[in-house]
């Protein structure tokens, strides 16, 4: 899978996986908010990546359309739960529900476990077939 | 920064913010008793969609984040640590390639643990926006009051 260039500039890494990828993001200078902490911003944009190649996996394995469709984002809703600690951050997306025209994705960022997440996103996208 | 010395925005990003706000090269532009505006240049190292060359809306994001915030410090008069709660984003429209995206950002309520925060961000033409905005941030100090 090639990386749009904001998900190169946030320095991530994929892991593929059965259902989604999950993507790592190293702490480094370029995420950093208020020192030795992660940026609100960096985190929101790590959960976007998330969501949307949660949402990329669903429809590659949805139909004979699935793959060549593209996606608009509509909103995003990030809700930030703990600081990002000076750790590496891994976040996965999950498609709630997949519609001809619309997608509901949730996306998850943890740095410990993945049961005490720092920060949570859930996102609608509209679906160009 | 101290907590008597007057909230100054525009000092804040005189010398380039950074971590990551120096990544997306995030500026100040103006402010008001309780908004702040902030600058997004167009960097190719930003886009989300190589085959429309259109921003990724995570810098977006980051930008209403930054000038929501700055708002809460104006509107505060003064520094104050605190986190993002949340922050939910309507994308209305994506941004032309090419333009600088200006985030408009205001605090409109502060309680003693919360503020709350809205805005707009557009590229050029604020009667065209690109995303609306709404959001809270909570004290992670004393309390705002």
């Amino acid at each position: 899978m090639t990386l749009p260039p904001y998900a190169e500039a946030l320095g991530l890494i994929v892991e593929p996986g059965d259902v989604a990828p999950t993507y790592v993001m190293p702490f480094e200078h370029r995420v950093v908010g208020r020192p030795g902490f992660l940026h609100g911003g960096a985190l929101g944009g790590l959960l976007e990546m998330a969501a949307i190649g949660a949402l990329k996996q669903a429809l590659a394995g949805d139909g004979e359309d699935g793959g060549e469709a593209r996606i608009k984002p509509v909103n995003v809703t990030v809700d930030y739960m703990r600081g990002g600690r000076d750790k590496v951050t891994r976040a996965r997306g999950s498609v709630t529900r997949l519609g001809n025209r619309i997608a509901n994705v949730e996306a998850v960022a943890w740095q410990d476990e993945p049961g005490r997440p720092i920060a949570a996103a859930r996102m609608n996208y509209l679906i160009v077939r | 920064m101290s907590a008597l010395t007057p909230f100054d925005p525009e000092r804040l990003f005189a010398d380039g913010a950074r971590g990551h706000g120096g990544l997306l090269g995030i500026g100040y532009r103006d402010h008001g008793a309780d908004w702040c505006e902030l600058a997004l240049p167009y960097k190719a190292e930003l886009i989300g969609d190589p085959a429309s060359g259109v921003l990724a809306s995570g810098p977006i994001l980051a930008l209403m984040d930054m000038a929501t915030s700055c708002g809460v410090w104006l509107r505060l008069g003064v520094f104050h640590v605190h986190a993002t709660l949340d922050l939910r984003i309507d994308y209305l429209r994506p941004a032309t390639p090419g333009k600088t995206v200006i985030g408009h950002g205001e605090c409109y309520r502060i309680t003693r643990q919360i503020a709350f925060v809205r805005g707009h961000a557009h590229d050029g033409d604020p009667d065209d926006p690109i995303a609306h905005v709404a959001g809270t941030f909570m004290s992670t100090g004393k309390g705002y009051r």
